[in-house]
């Protein structure tokens, strides 16, 4: 079978990521900038070799409309010839990749900064210094909140109770996947929850979100920005860092009810990805699944065919995905326990394993790695295969 | 002596035409659900296109009131101080016997008895002197009967 044109055609040159968490004092598109600027740094590019421009705005965005014009502005980029402002929520990341790398195949463009940003942590008020007002509680406007339905944890929960009922998993089963990924962030410097170990018996006490979910089952809270640089083969040559090649790519989002499906899009993207890298799951070496929940990497798994569908929770009862296990699973510590950067945080992972950056979390093989980007209530999904070696 | 403050009510439904019609047949004890004008596919929520034959006339029907629990989450945090004192308490999903799923909550049920497949019935729960929420309770035998028709 010929190569896929695509495979390999371009590569990340250049990772950037800032300061996460409560880190007070920019806005979103100031961590944005910070972060195209720090990519362009790690790729020993200038600004003026842009002539792309992916944005993902996170929620503080808010009406800024034409977030990649605002971004080339703040930053004084010229002569731009693809600009976009994309939202598939956590699976834009991977998917303005995909965009940069067939721009770049295609010729329109050569070199892309594709980016992620967000500031919805505020510093703590002063005591009696709250404020009130009417807006307050204009989250409350629907007929859905009269009967208390709240927020994505909610949503998540409905269709993590259907995976338990239908297929017997278990709260220890999403357990495990908390404090195996908790392992890697105690090995990560750069993780919020670093100096904070986890066991299974803490993850079982800590309070409730919403049943099935413990604190332990739901991502982080970031400030921060996260981007890299997509560029043509030859110009990744030419870069400060080794490139990390593109082999493979696809999206799949099925539409429909979730809670009927209990799958990710991973089933449509995992085939046309793997075909286009020319692996299969045994060449994987790291696995960077997108993880807002314990509950959407147990999914995951299921839908890569790491094991059959219903099966997530033994799988994970039966391999280690912590270090030194069987399975590198989220190997930062995720956005569980590292920082919460939507899909940048599996990305940003995998170019630090795949350039053998990770220090003490790092994987000793780490050839091909494994990405996924996962958007709404398993709504939108993005695959990627990443390499160290152009072929 | 100052007088502690009232705890903040449950926040009421606030709809907009689309929806109203439901919240409307709650007044009247009726549960209804839309039903497209051309294919007659039932849907629930609202939606102005049906998303399969994307027709735009609709109508609303009454539906039984029967189903079972499809799924159910319980919230333990009060997002809304409304809710502060009622934590925790579950949200559900009702798969209705004639096919669309509806979030609603259950009475006459503690959150730790509800089980997915529990057979329920609809309930009328008038919080306020206008507005009134369609709920379920499990379905017994015995239970006087709820829906008027």
């Amino acid at each position: 079978m010929p190569r896929h044109p695509l495979r390999a055609a371009t590569a990340i040159a250049g990772l950037g990521l800032t300061p996460q968490g409560k880190v007070y004092g920019n806005s979103a598109i100031g961590f944005a900038v910070d972060a195209v600027q720090a990519a362009l740094d790690d790729a020993g590019l200038a600004r003026t070799d842009l002539d792309g421009l992916l944005v993902n705005p996170g929620l503080t965005w808010g009406d800024l409309g034409m977030g990649s014009f605002q971004l080339q502005q703040a930053m004084g980029l010229h002569d731009l010839r693809l600009s976009a402002t994309m939202n598939l929520g956590g699976a834009t990341a991977a998917a303005m990749i995909q965009h940069a790398a067939q721009a770049i195949a295609a010729g329109l463009c050569t070199t892309v900064a594709c980016v992620f940003s967000d500031a919805p942590l505020k510093p703590p008020e002063p005591k009696g210094e709250r404020r009130s007002s009417g807006a307050a509680y204009a989250f409350a406007r629907g007929w859905e909140q009269a009967y208390g339905y709240y927020g994505v944890n909610a949503m998540y929960a409905l269709v993590a109770r259907r995976h338990m009922h239908l297929y017997g998993t278990t709260q220890d089963h999403l357990g495990r996947i908390a404090v195996a990924q908790r392992k890697w962030a105690n090995l990560n410097p750069a993780a919020q929850l670093y100096e904070q170990p986890l066991t299974l018996e803490a993850y079982h006490q800590s309070r409730w979100i919403v049943e099935p979910f413990h604190l332990f089952d739901c991502c982080l809270v970031s400030n921060g920005g996260c981007a890299v640089i997509v560029t043509s083969a030859e110009r990744a040559r030419a870069a400060r860092r080794p490139p990390v090649w593109i082999w493979g790519m696809a999206q799949g989002h099925l539409g429909g009810d979730p809670a009927d499906s209990l799958a990710s899009g991973a089933v449509l993207a995992k085939d046309p990805a793997f075909r286009m890298a020319d692996v299969t799951l045994t060449d994987i070496d790291v696995v960077e699944l997108y993880d807002c929940y314990t509950f959407t990497v147990l999914v995951t798994l299921e839908d890569y065919g790491f094991c059959k569908k219903g099966e997530g929770g033994a799988f994970v009862a039966e391999h280690v995905t912590g270090p030194g296990g069987g399975l590198a699973l989220n190997t930062g510590g995720g956005q569980l326990s590292s920082f919460y950067m939507w899909g940048m945080t599996p990305v940003s992972e995998a170019v630090i394993q795949l350039r053998g950056d990770g220090g003490r979390r790092q994987v000793p093989r780490h050839d091909v790695a494994l990405v996924s980007g996962n958007g709404g209530v398993l709504s939108t999904h993005s695959t990627l295969v990443l390499s160290r070696l152009a072929s | 002596m100052t007088m502690a403050p009232e705890p903040p009510a449950k926040p009421l439904p606030q709809v907009g035409p689309d929806m109203q019609p439901f919240f409307d047949a709650a007044r009247r004890r009726e549960l209804v659900v839309q039903q497209c004008g051309r294919c007659q596919t039932l849907r629930f929520p609202a939606r102005s296109i049906c998303s399969t034959c994307l027709a735009r006339d609709a109508r609303w029907i009454p539906v039984s009131g029967h189903g079972h629990v499809f799924s159910f989450a319980v919230m333990h945090q009060a997002v809304h101080p409304g809710f502060a004192a009622k934590v925790p308490y579950a949200v559900v999903v009702i798969q209705l016997d004639e096919g669309p799923r509806l979030l609603s909550n259950l009475v006459d049920c503690a959150p730790g008895d509800i089980r997915i497949g529990m057979p329920v019935e609809v309930v009328f729960d008038d919080v306020t002197a206008e507005v009134t929420l369609p709920k379920f309770r499990p379905r017994r035998a015995g239970n006087q009967p709820a829906v008027s028709t």
